[in-house]
């Protein structure tokens, strides 16, 4: 597959890297990231240039690029609200600016299932028409929904452009997110009397999915989800992980106090994803993408232990 | 993963059911996935235990005369039945009458309130045993995945009914109609005998309930009894009723969706009538 440059903004994380090494070979790939790139391959370009830079158009205009795949969403609860916003919002509007722009015919956003938002009245299984509810009860996560909704614009905006918004479920492996996170710890909290269903993907077949979409011809939003869906305590059972179940009113209390202290990695709120389902309905990612994760669900969750 | 309970279940389970009880769980159709649940998290493991419970209630407690059993097709199916008795035992004694009698032996799937969803242990136990979050793609996915689909059309209003009101099918909901239409589901009435009398409701209290946030604050009598509080161990009647089969615009205008389920209704209604005139005696 051979269909000109790929931009990859946030190109240094974990997820970017193995897009990379999956991409490089096939077509010219352009990376874009504040943060230096470490073991890079010989045959990538790589900006170390911010978003929200005016740079970001030149790097644009002077490599001819043929698509663009947006993984640069930043998620970390610590950082101030405004920043969150202005990297996110400020820095994805721009790139789709600039898209528009240069006439690139290609736009992948990472956007994510946690968009739904995990709700006591949520259907078992969400379709990609469901309502983006994620930032009801966690106010927090509220510019990953705008990145979503800004892509949906594009997409409207602009029917020259092949849009595709992706929306994975949890995805786990070498990468920090908070589900890899959590399912690392030795000892697992869970909350008492509450089991929900979870969805899991490989990170590989986040990158099967990203690649697939890169496809001519896909645009839309697509529901990505892994191996069948399974309950929080036998995921932890097959991790052979310790679980430790808490009353949720106490989880809450001692979340709320550790997070204050600065000892956790996890909000608060994120609480709502051991308590309720927030699972997708990936149907159209299978008859329209043409996507089947690979890895089945014991590997999938092993996936977190493995170093690379 | 339950041990003693579990050899002790299922050989109690296996004399009152003349037949091996792993058998027949084996019998049933259920879609696993690579967990060892369904996709809404049903447990065949936890279900046996809440099988033995509603077995006990069906053949013991109020020892059920089913009529018509063959008259469930295999497959999906829409089980439409009258409400009653203050508690739903009636959904535990069509779950009991679904495995037991029907052939090929069924799990019923039911669904509960989302506030539910927010109870420790509760949402857990519902979820691990077949009962579904109450919106119409949970329904209709689980119709598409073949199961047997129990609703109440009367809901709250029927189950809560008084004493005086016994027997009387108060208004149904169109969902159903509607999901049946658009899923191409067999409808299969049931009339339940015997729940009205196992509690004797004199009254409800309309603003006790609003109060406390409760559906129905109904007024029992037995309860300041000793042991009032178990339900009368009236004899139950179960009759299930031949498919009934319904096609057209599920989207069409609630006048003709209310004739279908004036349909439904009256069937129901006539099973019910039958049935008390057959009925001689309510405790056996």
């Amino acid at each position: 597959m051979n269909e000109g440059r790929v931009l990859i903004t946030g190109i240094c994380g974990r997820l970017g890297k193995r897009l990379t090494r999956k991409l490089h070979r096939e077509r010219p790939v352009l990376g874009v990231d504040r943060r230096p790139f470490a073991d890079k391959p010989k045959d990538v370009e790589h900006a170390q240039i911010d978003l929200r830079r005016k740079k970001l158009k030149d790097v644009l205009r002077s490599s001819d690029v043929k698509a663009v795949v947006h993984l640069g969403v930043m998620h970390d609860p610590r950082a101030s609200a405004a920043e969150h916003h202005s990297w996110n919002v400020e820095g994805f509007s721009k790139l789709l600016d600039y898209a528009a722009q240069l006439g690139i015919p290609k736009v992948v956003v990472l956007s994510s299932a946690n968009v739904y938002g995990p709700q006591p009245g949520n259907a078992q299984f969400l379709t990609e028409d469901a309502p983006l509810l994620g930032g009801a009860r966690f106010s927090d996560i509220r510019d990953l929904v705008e990145v979503d909704m800004l892509a949906q614009g594009f997409f409207w905006k602009h029917p020259n452009v092949e849009t595709v918004v992706l929306r994975p479920v949890h995805i786990l492996g070498t990468v920090h997110n908070a589900p890899s996170n959590f399912l690392r710890l030795p000892t697992i909290p869970t909350l008492l009397g509450y089991d929900p269903m979870i969805q899991v993907i490989h990170e590989a077949d986040v990158v099967q999915a990203i690649h697939r979409a890169l496809q001519p011809g896909i645009r839309g939003i697509f529901n990505i989800a892994g191996p069948d869906p399974v309950p929080l305590s036998r995921a932890i059972k097959i991790l052979g992980r310790n679980r430790l179940r808490v009353p949720y009113s106490l989880g809450k209390m001692a979340l709320n106090r550790l997070w204050n202290l600065r000892l956790t990695t996890f909000p608060p709120p994120e609480l709502d994803h051991i308590r309720y389902v927030c699972m997708v309905d990936d149907h159209r990612a299978r008859n329209v993408l043409g996507f089947t994760p690979a890895h089945d669900l014991e590997t999938t969750l092993h996936a977190v232990d493995s170093e690379r | 993963m339950f041990g003693a309970a579990e050899t002790t279940v299922d050989g109690w389970m296996s004399n009152l059911l003349g037949e091996d009880f792993h058998a027949r769980i084996g019998r049933v159709p259920v879609a696993l996935g690579q967990a060892g649940v369904d996709p809404f998290g049903f447990d065949p493991e936890w279900a046996r235990f809440a099988l033995a419970g509603c077995a006990f209630l069906h053949k013991k407690y109020f020892r059920t005369e089913v009529h018509g059993a063959d008259n469930v097709p295999a497959g999906p199916v829409l089980l439409i039945s009258n409400h009653s008795g203050q508690v739903p035992l009636d959904g535990a004694v069509i779950g009991a009458s679904m495995f037991m009698d029907v052939e090929p032996p069924r799990f019923i799937r039911a669904m509960v309130e989302k506030w539910t969803q927010t109870l420790p242990f509760v949402s857990l136990l519902f979820s691990r045993v077949g009962q579904v979050v109450g919106v119409p793609e949970n329904a209709k996915r689980l119709l598409e995945q073949g199961e047997a689909l129990l609703v109440f059309p009367e809901g709250a209003r029927g189950i809560s009914k008084t004493f005086d009101r016994r027997y009387q099918l108060t208004d149904f909901g169109l969902g159903f109609m509607r999901l049946a239409m658009e899923t191409k589901t067999p409808v299969v009435p049931i009339a339940v005998i015997g729940a009205e009398e196992q509690y004797v409701s004199v009254a409800n209290l309309d603003r006790a309930a609003r109060l406390m946030g409760m559906p129905a604050f109904p007024l029992l009598p037995q309860l300041v009894l000793p042991g009032g509080f178990m339900p009368l161990p009236t004899k139950y009647r179960l009759y299930y009723g031949e498919p009934m089969y319904f096609d057209g615009d599920a989207d069409d205008e609630d006048a003709v969706i209310e004739e279908k389920v004036w349909l439904v209704r009256a069937t129901i209604q006539s099973m019910l009538n039958r049935g008390l005139k057959a009925r001689k005696t309510i405790f056996w």
